[in-house]
């Protein structure tokens, strides 16, 4: 894998970023175990090594879906729900208008949205959402434990906090990263809506996809 | 204390002249489910200072101001933020990432091209009312600044 020096310096600032929310994380891995099934993975330390594209999801069209699902595709993932209406909205922008600066390209990649809502966030939620964004962009939905699961293996912090004042009584804070995965499912890098332009993040993809060939 | 002190002399001088508050660049994103809430932006600006103390739009049974923190680890949370203050001469923006007017219990979809009244109320300039103009699900600023 070549990386830019871009792609570097944002690589090395993605790494500060995890461990500072693996330290943070210790009270979210706690809840999880908590409340989600004995066979959610032994939480890891910190680091690129930590990050692990596993899960199974139902994606927006009722198909179950795991991340082999994606092989041999560049994925883009990011986690969310859909009563956000300020992150969200402005970070699923950003990844379809990645999309469309790619080109060509764009047909190697996959935008991804987990949603950390499944009770409300259902596949026919995700279909309007996904496909008011980007035509290649894939909701996953599932089970708590499923979704609690998937966040685990991404290393994504969310929690659902009480709230009065918010649609149903609660809302959900959470992560907002964009994580790079390779064709193979590994993990690249980290990107944050606000951090970078849209054509930069889509110079870095392409030259991310030059330097694999187009083998897809 | 600033909160009493304002609120004390706006009760004790209310014959003082109402001072303007400016509101330019209002809009807001299409929404894809009627059943999510919707958010607007704009840009305020009060020579004298001021403060918002309620908004209301017949678009939505609820209009909140929000504060988005997002931590250095790139967890964002949602504040509610009951008084926003303005500053003498200060222009405060409402952009994306940043704090944003939430409308809860959305009458219909905000439809893109579509426009709809805000009613923003401030202790000093008393009721100002905006019509925001509806952008597309993926907008990222006003029209014209993008």
């Amino acid at each position: 894998m070549t990386s830019s020096n871009l792609s570097m310096s944002i690589l090395r600032r993605s790494l500060r970023v995890l461990a500072g929310a693996a330290t943070l994380g210790v009270g979210s891995v706690l809840l999880w175990q908590a409340r989600a099934p004995q066979d959610l993975p032994a939480p890891l330390v910190t680091g690129e090594a930590a990050i692990t594209n596993a899960y199974t999801l139902t994606d927006h069209t009722g198909r179950t879906v795991t991340a082999d699902s994606f092989a041999g595709q560049w994925q883009l993932v990011f986690f969310g729900f859909t009563h956000c209406p300020d992150i969200c909205p402005t970070t699923l922008g950003y990844m379809a208008q990645v999309m469309d600066l790619l080109g060509p390209d764009a047909e190697q990649v996959t935008p991804i949205f987990v949603t950390v809502d499944p009770a409300r966030d259902t596949p026919d939620v995700m279909a309007a959402y996904v496909e008011a964004f980007h035509p290649r962009m894939v909701g996953l939905s599932g089970t708590e434990a499923q979704v609690a699961e998937a966040a685990a293996n991404f290393r994504v912090w969310y929690e659902r906090s009480e709230d009065a004042t918010a649609p149903d009584g609660y809302t959900v804070a959470h992560a907002g990263h964009i994580y790079v995965m390779a064709p193979d499912g590994g993990f690249v890098d980290v990107w944050l809506e606000g951090d970078a332009p849209a054509d930069a993040f889509a110079a870095n993809l392409a030259s991310l996809i030059q330097s694999t060939g187009n083998s897809s | 204390m600033k909160t009493i002190a304002i609120a004390f002399l706006a009760a004790a001088l209310p014959g003082l002249a109402a001072a303007d508050v400016i509101v330019t660049a209002p809009w807001a994103r299409a929404s894809i489910l009627v059943s999510r809430p919707g958010a607007a932006y704009l840009t305020l600006t009060s020579d004298t200072g001021d403060r918002l103390i309620a908004v209301k739009t017949p678009a939505a049974d609820r209009a909140m101001l929000h504060g988005t923190e997002t931590d250095a680890d790139g967890v964002s949370r949602m504040a509610h933020i009951e008084a926003l203050d303005l500053s003498p001469g200060e222009t405060v923006t409402l952009a994306p990432g940043g704090m944003h007017l939430m409308l809860m219990g959305l009458a219909a979809k905000l439809e893109e091209g579509a426009s709809f009244p805000l009613i923003l109320r401030f202790e000093s300039a008393g009721e100002v009312a905006v019509d925001v103009p509806v952008l597309g699900v993926a907008a990222t600023g006003p029209e014209g600044e993008e």
